[in-house]
C-alpha cells in the first residue's frame, strides 16, 4: 500500500506542477494588471506540490526501511540484513530513487521561493515559479513514464540483491544529496534568470534575489565535490584523489560554471554591469547541472552500452536534455536583445579581473566538457577511446594556475577603474612571496616537475594575496561577506598547495612481505605483525595488523582489510589511513601468495589533507558570504519597514 | 570606453575563449586520448607504440602466472581471436580472475607484449566492461 500511496503522491505533484505552469503563463499574460490574484493562487500550488513530492520521497524511504521486496527497486538494491542507515541511503543509491530525490529537493526549493521571496516584482516571481514548474515537469514525466521508483514485482523474492559494497559507506548517505542540493540550487537560479528574461527585468534587483541561490548551490557543490573526492580516495584504495572520471567531471562542470556565475552575479548586483553575461552564465550553469544530473545515473557516460540495454530511457534522457538546454539557449537568444547595457568599466579594474576569471573558468569548462563528451562522440563513429588525466593535466592544469594568479590579484583592484602602477604596488608583497617560494622549492627539491613547482609558488602567493584585502582595515567593521571571500580564496590556495605537494612528494612502496618483515615508506617503517579474521554485519574480512612507527615516536597499529560481502557476493579492499599533521600514511592489503607473503601497498602523502581542508575552507567562505548577504538584507528590509 | 564597444569587446573575448578552449582541447586530444584496443585489433592494425592505450578482453584460462617478487603477474588477454601477453605490478582488483573481463591501461612493447600500469575490473561478478563487450561482440559477428 505504501508504494501505491507514494506513486499517487507523485502523480498529484506532477499534476500540480502542470497547473503551476499554466497559472504562470496566465499570470505573465496579465502582468500589466499586476498579477496579484494569480500570485495568490500560484504560491499555495507551489507549496502543496513541494509537500506532496516530499511525501513521495518519504514513502519510498519507508518502503526501503520496511524491506518490502515486492517493490522492484528494493529487491534490486537492498537486502533485509542491511544496517538502517544504508537502507535509508539505498533509497537514493539507484537511478530512480536519485531522480526522485532530485525533484524532491526542487519541490522544496520551489516552496521556499513561493513562501519567502519578497524582493522580486510580482510578474517576475510568477515567471520564476513557472520556469521552476517547467523544469520539475520534465522530471515528473521521466519518473512516471520511464523510471517509476514504486514499480512492483509480480513475484517478490525472499531477499534483495543488496547494495554495491562500494556504496555501503556513510559517504553515500551524504554525498549524492549534497550534490543534488547544488544542482537544484543552480536550476532555481536559472529559474530566476528565466523570470527576469521573460519580464525584461534584468538588473541589480534580480541579481540580488538570485545571488543567495547561486551561493547556496555553489557551497553544496563545493562540499559535494570535496567529500566525493575524499570518499573516492579512501574507498577505492587506489591512493588517488581525483581520477578525471566522467562521473567526477559531471560534478566539476556545474561547479566551474557556478563559480563563474557567482562572480559575475556579484558584478551585476553591486555595479549593475555584465547583465547579458550573467544571464548567459546562468543558462550555461543550468545546462551543466542538467548534464551532471542525467549523465551520472543514466550510465551513458561510463558505459555507452547502457543506452542499448534500455533505449527508451536513454532516448528520454536525451530528449529531456535537448528540450531543457535547447529551450534555455533559445530563450536567451530571443531575449538577449532586450537586456539593456549595464554600467561600463576600465580593463584594469575589479570588474576586468572578474571578466578574466570568467573567461578562464569558461575555457577550463570547455576543455572539461570536450574531454568528457569526446569519447561519446568518438563511440558514435565507431572508435573506442578514453580520455584521462594526461589530457586534463596538460590542458586544464596550466590554465587553472593562471586562474589562481588572477584570483590573488583581482580583490586587490578597485571597482570601475584602477591605475596599473598602484595596482602593481599592491600585489608586490604577494608576488615577492611567490618568487621566494619558487626559489626555495627549486633549492630544496631540484628535480620537481614544472606543474607542481608552479602550483606551490602560486599557492604561496595567492595565500598571501587572499588575506591582503584585510590589510589596514578595521577588522570589526569589515563586512562578513568580505571575510567570506578571503576565506574562500585562501581555501583555494590551501587546496592547491595540497595538490602540488601530493603530486610532487608522494612516495609509494609496493611489496610482498612475510609476517614480521619491516618495510619502509617515507618517514615510516611498517611491520606486518599478523593477519586476523574479522566478521561484520553482512561481511567477513581478513585484516592485516600493521605496526607503524615513525622515527622514535611511539608505534601504533593500522589495520587495512580485504572484505567479502555476502549480498551481493563481492570483495572489496578497505584501506587504513593514518592522518598526521604533515600528511597521511595510506595502507592497502592485497592478496597472499603461495609462500605466505602478503601484498602491501603503502603510500606516504605529505600534506595531502590540505586538498580537502582547502575545499572545506572554500565552502565555509561561501557560507560566511551567504550569511553576510542575508543579514545585510534583513537589516535593510527592517529599515524599510520602519521608514 | 563606449558602452557599445565594451559589449562587443566582451562578446569577442568570450568567443575567443570558447574557440581557444576548443582548439586547445582538440589538439591535445590527438596526442592524449587513450585508444581502446582488442587483441585482434593489434593483429589487424599493427602495434600502437609510444602511446597510452587501453587493452580490453578476457583473461585467458590458466594464464595468470605470479612472479617470484610477489607483486608482479603475467597473464594473457584474449578476445577469442588473438592474444596479448600482459605484465602488471601491483595489487590486482578484487574481481580480476581468469575467464572474466579486464581492461588494462598501459602501453605496448616492441615485442608485442603489453605493460599495464593499471587494471580495471568492475566490482561486480556479472559486469563486463562495455569495451570488452563491444570487442567480443565484434569478434562474434565476424565469426558469423
Amino acid at each position: 500500500m505504501i508504494a501505491e500511496a507514494g506513486l499517487a503522491a507523485l502523480w498529484f505533484a506532477g499534476a500540480l506542477a502542470l497547473l503551476q505552469v499554466v497559472l504562470a503563463v496566465i499570470g505573465v499574460r496579465r502582468s500589466r494588471s499586476g498579477g496579484g490574484e494569480v500570485l495568490a493562487t500560484i504560491r499555495p500550488v507551489a507549496v502543496v506540490q513541494g509537500v506532496l513530492v516530499v511525501l513521495a520521497m518519504l514513502l519510498l524511504i519507508a518502503v526501503f526501511v520496511e524491506s518490502d521486496m515486492s517493490v522492484r527497486l528494493v529487491a534490486e538494491d537492498s537486502s533485509a540484513a542491511k544496517p538502517l542507515l544504508y537502507k535509508i541511503a539505498g533509497a537514493w543509491g539507484n537511478h530512480e530513487g536519485s531522480m526522485l530525490l532530485w525533484v524532491t529537493i526542487l519541490g522544496l526549493a520551489g516552496a521556499a521561493v513561493a513562501l519567502f521571496e519578497r524582493r522580486l516584482p510580482k510578474p517576475t516571481l510568477i515567471a520564476t515559479l513557472g520556469a521552476q514548474a517547467t523544469i520539475a515537469l520534465g522530471f515528473y514525466a521521466f519518473l512516471l513514464f520511464s523510471s517509476n521508483p514504486f514499480a512492483r514485482l509480480v513475484d517478490a523474492p525472499p531477499d534483495g540483491q543488496g547494495l554495491n559494497p562500494l556504496l555501503q559507506d556513510p559517504g553515500l548517505a551524504f554525498h549524492p544529496p549534497t550534490l543534488y542540493l547544488g544542482y537544484v540550487g543552480i536550476s532555481v537560479a536559472f529559474s530566476f534568470a528565466v523570470g527576469a528574461m521573460v519580464t525584461r527585468d534584468v538588473g541589480p534587483a534580480f541579481a540580488r534575489a538570485m545571488r543567495p541561490w547561486v551561493l547556496g548551490a555553489w557551497i553544496f557543490l563545493t562540499l559535494g565535490i570535496t567529500a566525493g573526492s575524499y570518499w573516492a580516495y579512501y574507498d577505492l584504495g587506489w591512493g588517488g584523489w581525483w581520477f578525471w572520471d566522467p562521473v567526477e567531471n559531471a560534478s566539476l562542470m556545474p561547479w566551474l560554471a557556478a563559480t563563474a556565475l557567482l562572480h559575475s552575479v556579484t558584478v551585476l548586483a553591486t555595479r549593475d554591469g555584465l547583465r547579458a553575461w550573467t544571464i548567459m552564465l546562468a543558462v550555461v550553469a543550468f545546462s551543466m547541472s542538467m548534464i551532471g544530473t542525467f549523465l551520472v545515473r543514466s550510465g551513458i557516460l561510463t558505459s555507452v552500452h547502457a543506452f542499448a540495454i534500455d533505449p527508451k530511457r536513454g532516448a528520454f534522457i536525451l530528449a529531456l536534455l535537448v528540450i531543457y538546454i535547447g529551450g534555455a539557449l533559445a530563450l536567451f537568444a530571443l531575449r538577449v536583445g532586450t537586456i539593456r547595457q549595464g554600467n561600463t568599466f576600465e580593463p584594469v579594474s575589479r570588474e576586468g579581473a572578474l571578466v578574466v576569471n570568467n573567461l578562464l573558468l569558461s575555457v577550463i569548462l570547455g576543455i572539461v566538457v570536450i574531454g568528457t563528451l569526446y569519447p561519446l562522440v568518438a563511440a558514435a563513429f565507431g572508435t573506442q577511446l578514453s580520455v584521462g588525466h594526461p589530457f586534463f593535466d596538460s590542458t586544464a592544469g596550466p590554465i587553472a594556475l593562471v586562474l589562481v594568479a588572477i584570483m590573488g590579484i583581482g580583490p586587490l583592484l578597485r571597482w570601475r577603474r584602477d591605475r596599473a602602477s598602484e595596482a602593481l604596488r599592491r600585489v608586490a608583497i604577494p608576488a615577492g612571496v611567490a618568487v621566494v617560494t619558487f626559489l626555495a622549492v627549486l633549492l630544496l627539491a631540484p628535480g620537481i616537475h614544472i606543474l607542481p613547482l608552479c602550483g606551490l609558488t602560486l599557492a604561496a602567493g595567492a595565500a598571501v594575496a587572499s588575506v591582503a584585502p584585510l590589510w589596514r582595515r578595521d577588522l570589526r567593521r569589515t563586512p562578513l561577506f568580505t571575510y567570506g571571500m578571503v576565506v574562500a580564496h585562501l581555501g583555494i590556495a590551501v587546496s592547491l598547495a595540497g595538490m602540488a605537494s601530493e603530486s610532487a612528494f608522494d612516495q609509494e612502496t609496493l611489496v610482498a612481505t612475510h609476517i614480521g618483515e619491516i618495510q619502509h615508506v617515507g618517514p615510516y617503517s611498517v611491520t606486518l605483525e599478523g593477519i586476523r579474521p574479522v566478521i561484520g554485519a553482512d561481511w567477513s574480512a581478513v585484516e592485516g595488523v600493521l605496526r607503524v612507527q615513525r622515527g622514535d615516536h611511539a608505534p601504533y597499529i593500522l589495520a587495512p582489510q580485504s572484505r567479502f560481502f555476502s549480498t551481493p557476493p563481492q570483495a572489496t579492499s578497505i584501506s587504513a589511513i593514518e592522518t598526521v599533521a604533515d600528511g597521511q600514511l595510506y595502507t592497502v592489503l592485497g592478496q597472499a601468495d603461495d609462500d605466505g607473503r602478503w601484498q602491501l601497498r603503502l603510500w606516504w602523502k605529505p600534506f595531502v589533507t590540505l586538498i580537502w581542508l582547502g575545499g572545506a575552507l572554500v565552502a565555509f567562505g561561501g557560507f560566511l558570504s551567504l550569511l553576510g548577504r542575508l543579514l545585510r538584507e534583513r537589516r535593510a528590509h527592517r529599515r524599510e519597514i520602519e521608514a | 570606453m563606449k558602452a557599445k564597444h565594451q559589449r562587443l569587446t566582451l562578446a569577442l573575448l568570450a568567443l575567443a575563449a570558447v574557440i581557444g578552449a576548443a582548439v586547445l582541447a582538440l589538439s591535445a586530444l590527438k596526442d592524449q586520448a587513450s585508444f581502446f584496443y582488442a587483441p585482434s585489433d593489434v593483429v589487424k592494425d599493427g602495434l600502437p607504440l609510444g602511446k597510452a592505450v587501453r587493452l580490453g578482453g578476457l583473461v585467458a584460462a590458466g594464464s595468470i602466472k605470479r612472479q617470484p617478487d610477489g607483486i608482479s603477474i603475467h597473464f594473457v588477454v584474449t578476445d577469442g581471436q588473438a592474444q596479448v601477453p600482459v605484465s602488471f605490478s601491483g595489487i590486482v582488483p578484487d574481481l580480476f580472475r581468469e575467464k572474466s573481463g579486464v581492461v588494462a591501461e598501459g602501453h605496448f612493447m616492441p615485442d608485442g607484449s603489453f605493460v599495464a600500469t593499471n587494471l580495471l575490473a568492475k566490482h561486480d561478478a556479472n559486469y563486463m566492461p562495455p569495451q570488452v563487450a563491444g570487442a567480443m561482440h565484434k569478434t562474434e559477428s565476424l565469426e558469423k
